[in-house]
């Protein structure tokens, strides 16, 4: 007699990759498409989500209708610049180089005192200008390009490009599942390979600043969200620390996922008591 | 044999006339292909607004009446040779109530003949129905010119309970227009679509009817309705799927003369019609407020609402 066993049920990270792809080419040119858009403009900044959303916006769009903008400033690694432009010949795509030293440097100059930390936003949302500019000059829409995990953490600086576009093809998808839809796509290996980092303070990485790997906070996010209780996770493996740092990060920062608080006064508060869907529109 | 059509559609939002120009055009399309026209075209869940719309269901809402003259002005301008029978999903308004609802209509002939108001209104997840519509409380077969049929609306069906009062109210086709946002990426298809066809392959085998499901298509603020449509036969086969995520026509004989000779082999409606009154007494003792054994879960609604 045969015995088999049943494959006990597990929450999967794993994804169907062409399958993603596919849609999220159609998501690209579908939201683009009703806001009367056919081309897009991404920050490019050398590393993984920028360069997988460079790779599925050229698929959805066409390699001609994608503008990509590498925007440095003088403490940027070397090798952004060169990931960037290797990115760019990779798909196809346009590529330019707005150095925003200058405009970085010249709040600075202003503003005695800046920490890095603080220069490091400026940096940030210095790109937020260049990437609106550009679309403009393009006729394109800026695409996002935060993924899950970093907008689960807040880690990222709010309003900076990656989190101002209006469409965002990454938004729903782990680290862990970017990097595995960015080698189905074929972004070059010393992209996907290198440890990643916001590149705004000389030496940091996402790492070293979340205090835990990406792939092991993934799981737990994904389990954390779905509710399954702490001990359930330590029991796969991680420990209590790691599970405590990413409840942590997700509960300390809710409101960066949001639009601002608005004092309600009335009952026909926007987003509180009118309610309508983003695209949401009347014929 | 019947002649379906399953217009898996992308509606613009909000936009019905639009909407019916689409749905024109389609048509229009149809005509000019070869083969039989199709006698019964079905339409997905609120394929005249688009579904995801929060409060802005007020602001698009047909009366019943508003329904039958814009479809009648459509059907006019067709010069469709006969008649044309139409499953198609609205958001509904009587006085200042809200309903997703379904209609069957007989352009050309009798006109609206069934309306059918959507009973399970998914309000957890990405959804939120309950929040903007009213609960429909009937589930109920009907008469077209070819047959018994009944419609019931996406989550309505995913529970047996609702095809088993069809089928036993004699309809032997079902109509089932969804809107079905994609998620679960992870196997060969969306995993919802991949449920929706076994539901549908289920539904049909146990009862031995035959099930159309005409599901939506379009990005709606990153929800991507998956389409994936499906004709099941009586025995339990997919007879015909439509692809994911695209616009498409599905076209399918419906042949109601299989239903006996499958129904023979498989007698499990009349066993059903046998034995569910034996189950009444516990099927009353479980529903019975307060004295179920099965403890309510934390969360779960209680709405057994007396039935007027």
């Amino acid at each position: 007699m045969r015995v088999i066993e049943a494959v006990p049920g597990h929450e999967v990270l794993e994804l169907n990759y062409p399958l993603v792809a596919e849609f999220l080419q159609r998501f690209l040119r579908e939201e683009l498409g009703w806001r009367g858009f056919h081309k897009a403009v991404v920050a490019s900044s050398g590393g993984v989500d920028s360069a997988l959303t460079v790779a599925l916006a050229a698929r959805a769009l066409g390699p001609e209708n994608v503008y990509t903008i590498f925007m440095p400033h003088a403490i940027s690694r070397p090798e952004s610049r060169e990931h960037a432009e290797l990115v760019a010949q990779t798909f196809g795509v346009h590529y330019e180089v707005v150095d925003i030293t200058a405009m970085v440097e010249g709040y600075a100059q202003q503003v005695p005192g800046l920490s890095a930390r603080r220069k490091g936003n400026v940096m940030a949302r210095a790109r937020t200008i260049v990437g609106f500019d550009k679309s403009e000059e393009y006729g394109a829409l800026h695409l996002g390009t935060g993924n899950k995990t970093e907008r689960l953490f807040g880690y990222y600086t709010w309003h900076d490009v990656a989190d101002t576009g209006p469409i965002n093809p990454l938004g729903d998808l782990y680290k862990t599942q970017v990097w595995g839809l960015a080698e189905h796509l074929g972004v070059p290996e010393v992209v996907r390979g290198k440890p990643p980092t916001a590149d705004l303070e000389v030496g940091q990485t996402d790492e070293s600043d979340l205090g835990i790997a990406y792939r092991r906070a993934d799981v737990i996010l994904e389990h954390y969200l779905k509710g399954y209780p702490d001990a359930y996770i330590v029991r796969m493996g991680y420990s209590e620390a790691e599970v405590e740092r990413v409840k942590r990060l997700v509960n300390r920062t809710h409101w960066k996922r949001h639009l601002p608080a608005v004092a309600v006064v009335s009952t026909t508060a926007i987003h509180e008591f009118y309610l309508r869907p983003l695209d949401f529109r009347l014929g | 044999m019947i002649r379906h059509a399953v217009l898996q559609l992308k509606p613009q939002k909000g936009h019905l006339q639009a909407n019916l120009e689409h749905l024109a055009a389609t048509l229009r399309g149809l005509r000019q292909t070869e083969g039989r026209l199709p006698e019964v075209v079905v339409l997905p869940e609120a394929f005249l607004s688009a579904y995801f719309l929060q409060g802005g269901v007020r602001e698009v809402a047909l009366t019943q009446a508003e329904l039958v003259e814009h479809t009648a002005a459509l059907f006019s301008h067709l010069e469709w040779p006969g008649k044309l029978d139409m499953v198609v999903g609205f958001y509904e308004r009587e006085g200042g109530t809200y309903y997703n609802a379904a209609a069957y209509l007989e352009l050309g002939g009798r006109g609206l003949l069934n309306v059918h108001r959507k009973v399970f209104l998914p309000t957890y997840g990405v959804f939120d129905e309950e929040r903007y519509l009213s609960r429909g409380s009937r589930v109920q077969a009907f008469d077209t010119r070819f047959g018994r049929v009944a419609t019931l609306i996406c989550e309505d069906f995913w529970h047996s309970a609702t095809g088993m009062i069809a089928a036993l109210d004699g309809a032997e086709i079902l109509y089932v227009p969804s809107a079905s946002p994609a998620r679960g990426f992870a196997g060969s298809e969306p995993a919802n679509v991949i449920r929706w066809k076994s539901l549908a392959q289920a539904t049909a085998a146990e009862h031995g009817v035959y099930v159309v499901l005409s599901s939506l298509v379009g990005l709606e603020a990153g929800k991507g309705l998956a389409g994936g449509s499906v004709i099941a036969g009586p025995e339990g086969n997919l007879l015909g799927q439509a692809p994911v995520f695209e616009e498409a026509v599905l076209l399918g004989d419906i042949d109601l003369d299989r239903i006996p000779p499958i129904r023979y082999d498989n007698p499990l409606l009349a066993d059903l019609e046998s034995g569910l009154p034996l189950l009444w007494p516990d099927l009353e003792r479980v529903l019975e407020r307060g004295q179920g054994s099965r403890p309510r879960a934390a969360g779960q609604r209680v709405l057994l609402r007396e039935r007027a």
